[in-house]
């Protein structure tokens, strides 16, 4: 034992300089990430609404929430469907636009760059398309309807339950070309040129080729970021929904589990509760999250 | 052989398929760009053209009544509206150089050397992408007020210094620079925050680039949260909010503030984009 501490203290003193570059950072992520994380794991196991002391309670809030609440099992429900359409689409479309960008001159390559991330980066313009989708005459896509004769009667395309998921989704698609789609765009820029040359050499026919064995595991890393963004961001989406289809939404038509989070912990204060879908929130992302990676694996095999 | 070589790439793709890519990328594009273009229309629609059958994507007769307005109720605000102006730059600014500086200080370990604990440290880090922050806030601001730092600037910007996100891409892009270079440099006697600041950081320009226009959105969106609760310390984010919200509820109105508050980030978008690709046609990334 006092071995392995001689050998500890000796790793620690020669790496000393690389535990001062991390330092700071760890330091402010231990305090303002992982504590707070930890408290709210734990928080999970007790009866807290945030005027009498935490009231130790066991699994009693899990159980509660997986066996009865009806709601959180319909926010589950969606919360899938929306992330098995649009977690995957986007995941691809971000690589896509990104490698076909990629190809072109420069000029055209900036001004298309600009133009499939703006919608993520201008803040809360995403209220644009309660007006596009807007109830009455006004809205843009009823308004169009009703002018070519489709549509009679203005439809409630917010407050239907028929449509709302699939609004949301589309907006959703819209507004993903974001943390991902910029990090591959710099990935692609940073593949070695000349790895192509020699790839034409080898006998790599055509452009999917090139894309399978030589673009994609040059850009695992990128990859490997672009997965993790993307699966976190489509399970925890609630802005969006919120937005625009209001909140409650109808019948819970747009209800996930953030929403059904957000309800429990910023207006029933029930934050024991709250922790606890955050916990079942996080083992749901972190399952996704070691597939999608074991997947990635294998890519350009 | 040797012809491929000299035609490089090209020689591996046929028009057919690029026209029909470039049809595809031309039709996504719009689908993107046609909200975007509707809601600055909007901000120069005089009333009468906001409300009208059928709706139209276009403005008619442009007006700068929508901004005048706005203006207009920037002065009656009881603060003077710079003051809001300097909070959010000063936000963004210190957060987002901080969160640059510090985040990729500790990725060149974690990504070049392997060392007791480095493992470790990365899990949590990616782990702790994966938690809502919609629970954590409560903490945080248990947090905050343990440390005395409620209603200050540095609630908002030292959490900021410290986002998962910022370590985790720094460290994948630096995991692509070769060994070699980084063994050359330590030969020639340079330390390792000298290969940090003067081999690394220049090679991974791109990733700092992204981070920058990642961080600085991030943080001009900011509305202080729950920790910044005097009207003196409080961002343009929340004195737009109120804006559109206190009683000139008008369409036209929260247009004009939608256009401004994208502005920025578009604009520095639109300058760090030409920076990445220009640096990146010779940087020496892979060996």
């Amino acid at each position: 034992m006092r071995n392995y501490w001689a050998l500890f203290g000796k790793d620690v003193r020669r790496d000393k300089h690389l535990y001062i570059l991390l330092a700071p950072y760890m330091v402010l992520f231990l305090l303002f990430t992982v504590l707070p994380v930890v408290i709210s794991i734990i928080f999970s196991f007790t009866h807290f609404n945030m005027l009498e002391m935490p009231r130790w309670i066991g699994w009693e809030n899990y159980s509660k929430l997986l066996w009865n609440d009806d709601v959180f099992l319909i926010g589950v429900k969606n919360t899938l469907i929306f992330s098995v359409v649009t977690g995957p689409v986007s995941y691809i479309a971000c690589f896509l636009f990104a490698w076909l960008i990629n190809e072109l001159n420069p000029k055209l390559r900036a001004f298309m760059t600009l133009i499939f991330f703006a919608p993520s980066i201008s803040g809360n313009v995403f209220f644009i398309w309660q007006i596009i989708f807007s109830s009455d005459s006004y809205g843009i896509i009823n308004g169009l309807l009703m002018q070519l004769g489709v549509i009679y009667e203005p439809i409630q395309w917010l407050q239907d339950p028929k449509y709302m998921l699939g609004i949301i989704m589309l907006v959703q698609l819209w507004l993903s070309l974001g943390t991902s789609f910029l990090a591959f765009i710099a990935g692609l820029q940073t593949v070695d040129k000349t790895l192509y040359e020699a790839g034409a050499v080898d006998g790599v026919k055509n452009r999917w080729q090139e894309l399978w064995f030589i673009t994609l595991p040059s850009m695992r890393p990128q990859l490997m970021f672009g997965a993790v963004i993307q699966i976190t961001a489509s399970l925890a989406v609630a802005d969006v929904a919120m937005a625009l289809a209001g909140f409650p939404s109808v019948q819970y038509g747009a209800h996930t589990i953030v929403t059904h989070l957000v309800d429990y912990g910023t207006i029933r204060f029930e934050m024991g509760y709250a922790s606890a879908i955050a916990t079942v929130l996080f083992v749901m992302m972190l399952g996704s999250n070691l597939i999608v990676q074991k997947l990635l694996k294998r890519v350009g095999e | 052989m040797k012809l491929a070589i000299r035609l490089n790439k090209k020689v591996n793709r046929s028009w057919q398929v690029d026209a029909l890519l470039f049809l595809a990328l031309a039709g996504f594009g719009s689908f993107m760009a046609i909200p975007l273009i509707y809601v600055i229309n909007n901000a120069f629609k005089p009333l009468d053209e906001l409300f009208i059958f059928p709706p139209t994507l276009f403005v008619r007769n442009a007006t700068l009544e929508n901004f005048a307005n706005l203006f207009q109720v920037m002065k009656n605000s009881w603060v003077p509206f710079s003051r809001y102006i300097f909070n959010t730059v000063f936000i963004t600014a210190a957060g987002t150089a901080g969160h640059i500086l510090l985040a990729s200080a500790a990725a060149y370990p974690l990504a070049k050397h392997k060392f007791r604990g480095s493992k470790v440290l990365f899990t949590v880090v990616v782990l702790s992408l994966m938690f809502s922050p919609h629970v954590t806030a409560i903490p945080n601001y248990m947090i905050m007020s343990a440390l005395g730092w409620m209603d200050t600037y540095q609630a908002v910007i030292v959490p900021a210094f410290a986002y998962p996100l910022g370590l985790y891409l720094m460290k994948q892009f630096m995991e692509q620079i070769p060994d070699a270079l980084l063994e050359a440099a330590k030969i020639d006697g340079a330390s390792e925050y000298r290969i940090f600041w003067q081999v690394v950081m220049p090679l991974v320009k791109p990733a700092w680039l992204t981070l920058l226009i990642l961080m600085m959105q991030m943080l001009w969106g900011t509305d202080g949260g729950s920790f910044i609760y005097s009207e003196q310390l409080k961002t343009l984010h929340y004195a737009m909010g109120q804006i559109i919200q206190g009683g000139i509820a008008r369409a036209g109105v929260g247009a004009a503030v939608a256009v401004i508050m994208m502005t920025v980030p578009i604009v520095t978008f639109i300058l760090s984009q030409s920076n990445v690709i220009q640096t990146m046609a010779s940087s020496g990334m892979k060996d």
